[in-house]
Formats: structure tokens, sequence, C-alpha cells
């Protein structure tokens, strides 16, 4: 039994990992105004480019690299529409996702033929699980053996690094000036132009930091969690992301929450195919995966709690002219 | 900035003609880029779309999804709210369609199916609409993310009734029964054959004008009634709305109820008109096709029509395109798709304020 649990633990882990990095994504970017339905298309973009320059140059670094231009350069177009030409946020973040969906599978096919997939990576272009010291010798060791060796070892560096994210982050947020700066942009922007501070430039700023992060969701998708980059991969992550940072209110400590909250109803939908609890009969797959979709409406609407995004959120600053 | 010195064909015509020619001309770039010629490319296109007779049937057939689609969105649109759910909406409206056909194809002639499959679809498409509508109204949860949020549960749901309930006894493949073919909608060619009239075979079938139907009624509704003129008034400037006693709440919830009807007839054209089964993901993209449809057809309905028959074109013909040239993809037109969006919604500031200043200057001068 403890065995199981911490085992669906581990499966939280690396279902998670995405998740926690694009929502933190979407933390920057929404905090400072910028409403981000386009993760999800960021992410695809950088696991495709990921896959693809880690299969070329043989070295899962090199592909971060390139996951991670291709998810600012995103995120720059997004940054384009709706700050300098003040169009709409959500009808950009929709171009970029159908922009990415075809232009994905289009390119791989032209470079690598396979069906819109890219080459299995394997050894260097992979990034591969580090154990951590004398893990398999304490793994008899009761309880926090296995909590050591199999829980918290035997990741690969982009999941310790996603939850490392969320300290920085909530330390970029609230203890820096940059930080202060961002979420003011995203609740009165125009307190922040008095000031003398370019609205447009801290957003851009912002909308970096969410390539960055998303940057490294996709890397870990293609290069760390699979083996090469398939048609679609992101899978919807990046709306589910979005709807863990609306249940985390837009925070980053319960963000972390909601996507390790996220991924283990994952993991618990993954073990409970076909399983039969007595008295209830076999609980669909289905009605655990549509769990966090749902909690996210019934959140929105008040329900359970309720979620007050950024003031200045989704409205491009326009200066005042005379 | 006055409005009324700009030149009407501008805004119809001059901005959206040069949004759809710029994404041409990225989608021309990325052809290039694969090493291909965007010429030969765009001729194979028009010819797949156009060309021939069972071409043009296939761009009228993809064309039906689209307009029903793109007036989804723009109802919504007029109204100030984006709908984004046009997918599950669309899937929901097609599970309604399939319940009708399954559970009276034995009993029921043609002309009794045909227009409960209708109520059918509208009404559970609606349906789907109606839940985030209500929450927006009422409890103020943004209408975008909770559409987003249902397109996943009407894909979830749609997987589980399949799967579990009315999948064919005894068959491994996801979707129901054969409907018998007193539910099937005619199709078009075989309409118009004994009329002496050779259309060539394809999928476009009775569905088509249902959709023409759609404009005129959407056309009708939003510019000619009392609530039509609420609906835009909440759209233009809401707090005027509230102000002039308009329940925008009300408005709200029957906007997002139409606009969830008219997504579920894709229904309609898919599960009664060509696959004549229940069956996963027939949906395939085009609720968010809608969207572009709308803001390419400037959420007129003659605009819907044009656009819709642009998009239907460049599927079809992009399906003709990879068969020709093997190396790309029929991706390419997801592509151009995105492009028109971008172009033509996210950035429409970027051309429409310079062309304007530009027609007031010379007005003005």
């Amino acid at each position: 039994m403890f065995e199981t649990l911490v085992l669906m633990l581990d499966a939280t882990m690396r279902v998670s990992t995405p998740l926690i990095l694009a929502a933190l994504a979407g933390l920057y970017s929404e905090r400072a105004g910028i409403v981000d339905i386009g993760l999800e298309g960021k992410i695809l973009g950088s696991a495709f480019a990921a896959a693809a320059a880690a299969a070329v140059f043989g070295s899962a670094w090199i592909g971060l690299v390139f996951g991670i231009l291709a998810s600012v350069s995103l995120a720059m177009i997004h940054g384009f529409a709706c700050i300098t030409h003040r169009g709409d946020h959500i009808v950009s973040g929709v171009a970029i996702n159908t922009i990415v969906a075809g232009l994905t599978v289009t390119l791989s096919m032209h470079w690598f033929g396979m069906g819109g997939q890219t080459p299995a990576l394997s050894g260097d272009a992979r990034f591969l699980e580090i154990t951590f010291p004398f893990a398999d010798a304490l793994r008899d060791v009761p309880v926090l053996g296995l909590i050591y060796s199999d829980l918290l070892s035997g990741h690969n560096i982009l999941v310790y690094l996603a939850f490392l994210m969320v300290p920085v982050t909530y330390w970029v947020i609230y203890k820096t000036r940059f930080g202060l700066r961002l979420r003011a942009v995203g609740e009165n922007p125009h307190a922040v132009d008095t000031a003398g501070i370019s609205v447009a430039f801290i957003r851009y700023r912002a909308l970096i930091v969410c390539g960055i992060l998303c940057g490294l969701a996709g890397a870990y998708l293609s290069t760390a969690h699979n083996a090469g980059f398939l048609k679609d991969m992101s899978a919807g992550k990046g709306y589910m992301a979005l709807a863990a940072l609306i249940f985390g209110k837009w925070r980053p400590v319960p963000v972390l929450f909601a996507c390790l909250l996220f991924g283990f109803l994952d993991a618990v939908a993954i073990r409970m195919q076909g399983v039969v609890i007595p008295g209830i009969g076999e609980v669909p797959v289905q009605a655990i995966e549509v769990l966090p979709y749902v909690l996210t409406v019934l959140l929105l609407a008040g329900f359970i709690g309720k979620a007050v995004g950024p003031k200045a959120i989704g409205r491009p600053y326009v200066k005042e002219r005379a | 900035m006055s409005q009324a010195k700009v030149p009407a064909w501008v805004n119809v015509a001059l901005i959206p003609i040069l949004n759809i020619l710029l994404a041409f001309l990225v989608s021309g770039l990325v052809i290039l880029a694969i090493g291909e010629n965007p010429i030969e490319a765009a001729g194979y296109l028009i010819y797949g779309a156009f060309g021939y007779d069972e071409g043009i049937g296939y761009t009228l057939y993809y064309a039906t999804n689209l307009i029903f689609t793109g007036l989804a969105v723009s109802v919504a649109f007029k109204g100030g709210l984006f709908n984004i759910g046009g997918e599950g909406q669309a899937y929901i409206g097609g599970l309604g369609v399939g319940l009708i056909c399954l559970s009276l194809d034995h009993t029921m002639p043609f002309y009794v199916i045909a227009p409960l499959a209708i109520i059918g679809a509208a009404v559970f498409g609606a349906a789907w609409g109606y839940i985030p509508a209500y929450l927006q109204a009422r409890r103020g949860s943004h209408i975008v993310i909770t559409t987003i949020m249902f397109n996943f549960i009407a894909s979830s749901l749609m997987v589980y009734l399949i799967v579990n309930w009315l999948k064919e006894d005894g068959r491994m493949a996801p979707n129901s029964r054969t409907f018998e073919e007193n539910a099937w909608l005619p199709y078009l060619h075989e309409l118009l054959s004994p009329l002496g009239i050779d259309i060539g075979d394809s999928p476009l079938n009775l569905a088509f004008i249902w959709a023409l139907l759609c404009c005129v009624f959407v056309w009708g509704l939003v510019w000619h009634t009392r609530w039509g003129y609420q609906l835009r008034t909440l759209g233009t400037n809401p707090t005027a709305a509230r102000y002039a006693g308009i329940d925008t709440a009300k408005v709200t919830i029957w906007a997002m109820l139409i606009s969830g009807g008219l997504a579920g007839f894709v229904g309609l054209n898919e599960i009664m008109g060509v696959n004549h089964n229940l069956l996963l993901n027939f949906t395939a993209g085009y609720g968010f096709a809608g969207i572009a449809v709308a803001l390419m057809g400037r959420n007129s309905p003659i605009g819907i029509i044009l656009a819709a028959i642009l998009f239907g074109a460049l599927y079809q013909g992009g399906a003709e395109l990879a068969f020709e040239i093997p190396t790309i993809t029929p991706e390419i037109v997801v592509v151009i798709q995105g492009l028109v969006i971008l172009f033509s919604g996210a950035l429409e500031h970027m051309f429409k304020d310079r062309i304007e200043g530009f027609f007031i200057r010379r007005a003005v001068a």
C-alpha cells in the first residue's frame, strides 16, 4: 500500500512538472496583465524545437536552448500583437496555438519525414535521471528509504528545476523591484506609467520570462519525459496549466499545489483503469480525467472559494492623449 | 476618430483582403522554406478546391461546418462574448443528432427524424453553451476560461458515452452502429441527379442548405429585431446597455444559447449527413476554425459565407496539394488558418489605424 502511494506520488511529480513550469509561465504573463491562452502553443513549439535540435546536435542542452528560443519567439509575437498593437489577447493566443499546431507537423515532415514525429532520442540527446548518492543503498531503510530513493531521487534535472522555480518565482514576484512593478502593471498600469516606468517594457519582459518557462516545459515533454516529438504532444497541458493558474489564484505556492493535485488526478486516472471498487463498481477513467476542468469551473463560479484575477488583465494599455 | 469619413469599402473589403494576402504571403514563405514552389502549390490548391465538380462539392461540404461555427462565434461576438467553446458545443450537438437518429431510425420516416434531429442538435449544443453563459451572467466567471474547460469536459463525456454505452456490441471501433438510411440527410448530388444536373459525388448534403438558411436567420435576428439591437448594444457598450434598461444577463444567456445551437448543427452535417454513425472527434477543429471564419467575415452572414468557402477551399485544396506534393502536409492549412487569425484578429489594428488615418486625412484635405 505504502509502496503504491510512493509510486503514485513519483508519477505525480513527473506529470506535474510541465504543468508547474507552464503555470508559472502563465503567472508571470497574467500577473503583468497579459492573458495567455497561448501556453499550449508555446509548449508544443518548444517541444518540437527541442526534440529537433536534440536529434540534430545530439545534445539535450542544445535542444533546450532551441526550445526556449522557439517559445520566447512565440511569446514575442504575442507581445507584438497584444502590447504594441493593442490586439485582443485571446485572439492572439488562439492564433499562436493554431499556427504552432500546423507548423510543427509541417516542419517535422519536411525535416524528418516520419509522419510528424522526430527521430527517437537516446543518450546525451535526452535529459536522463539523476540518482542521488546512496539511493540504492538506502532503499531498504523503512519508509524514509523508499521516499528518498524512489520519490526524491531518480528524476531528471528539469523536474528539480520546475520545483525550484516555485520559490524563485515567489521571490521574484513578491520580493524584487521587478516583481512589484510586474504586479503593478497587472493591477493598475496607469500608476506605473505615472511613475515614469514603461508599461510596455515591463510587459515584454514578463512575456520573455513566460516564454523561457514554457520553453522548459516543452523541452521536458520531448527530451526528458518522452524520447522525441509527437504530433500534438502537448495534448491540452497548456490549458490545464491555465486551469491550475486560476485554481491557484495566480499565486506561486497555491499554483504549485494545484499542479500537483491535477498531476495526482492524472496518476490516479491511469492507475484506476479497469479497477473495480467494491460497492461503487468501475469508476470511469474519464470522470477522473475531467476533474481538473470541473473543479476550475466550480472555483471560477465561486462555488468553492473565489478566484479574482489581476485587475487590468486582458486590457491593452493606452497612454492618455491630450 | 470619426469613422464616418472612412469609405465603407475600406472596412468591408480592403482591410480583410489585405489581411488575407498577408497571411497567404507568410504561408508562401513557409512553403518556400520547405523547398517547394508556392505558386505551383497555390495552383494545385485552387484546382483541388474549384477545378472540378467533385472538388467544389467537397469545398462546400467543409464550408457547411465552417458556416455553422463561424455564425456561432459571430453571434456571441456581436454581444461582446468570446465563445471559444464551439468545438465542445458542436461535439455535444452531434450527440443530440446521434441519439435522435439511433432511437428513431427503425420506426420513423425521414421527414419526422430530420426536424427532430435539427432540434436535437440545437438543444444539445445550446445546453452546452448555457452553463458557461449562466456562470458568466450570474456568477461572474469568465466565459473564455469556462468554455475552454467545457471543450475538455465535452471531449471526455463523449469518449465515456460512446465507449461505454453507444458502441456497437462486439466491435472494437469506438463508434455507434450505422443509422438506417431513412435517418441519412440526402446528398445534394442524389437530389439533383433526377433533375438531370450532375455535380459529381461528394459528401455535400442538405445541411449546406440549412447552413444558408441559418445565415438568413442570423442576419434577420441580429440586424432586424429588438433583441438583435439589444445584443449589439451589449457588445458595443455594456454600460450603456445596462443604463438603457437592457437585461444584460438575459441577453448574454440567449446569445450563448443561439451560439451553442448554431455550433451544434455541425453534428447535422457530420453525423447525419456524412458519417451516419456517432463517432469520436468528428468536430476535427471546426469549432476553432470558426473563430478564423468569423474574424475574416467581419461577423456578417455574407462575409461568413465567403470566408467559410475560402477556408473550405483551403481544406479541400490542401488535401489535393498534399496528394500532389507529398512533402507538404495538409497541416499547412492549419498554419494558414492561424495566420489569418493572427493578422485579421490579433493584429487588426496594425493596418486598420493607419489605413483609416490615411483616408481620414485625405477626406479632410
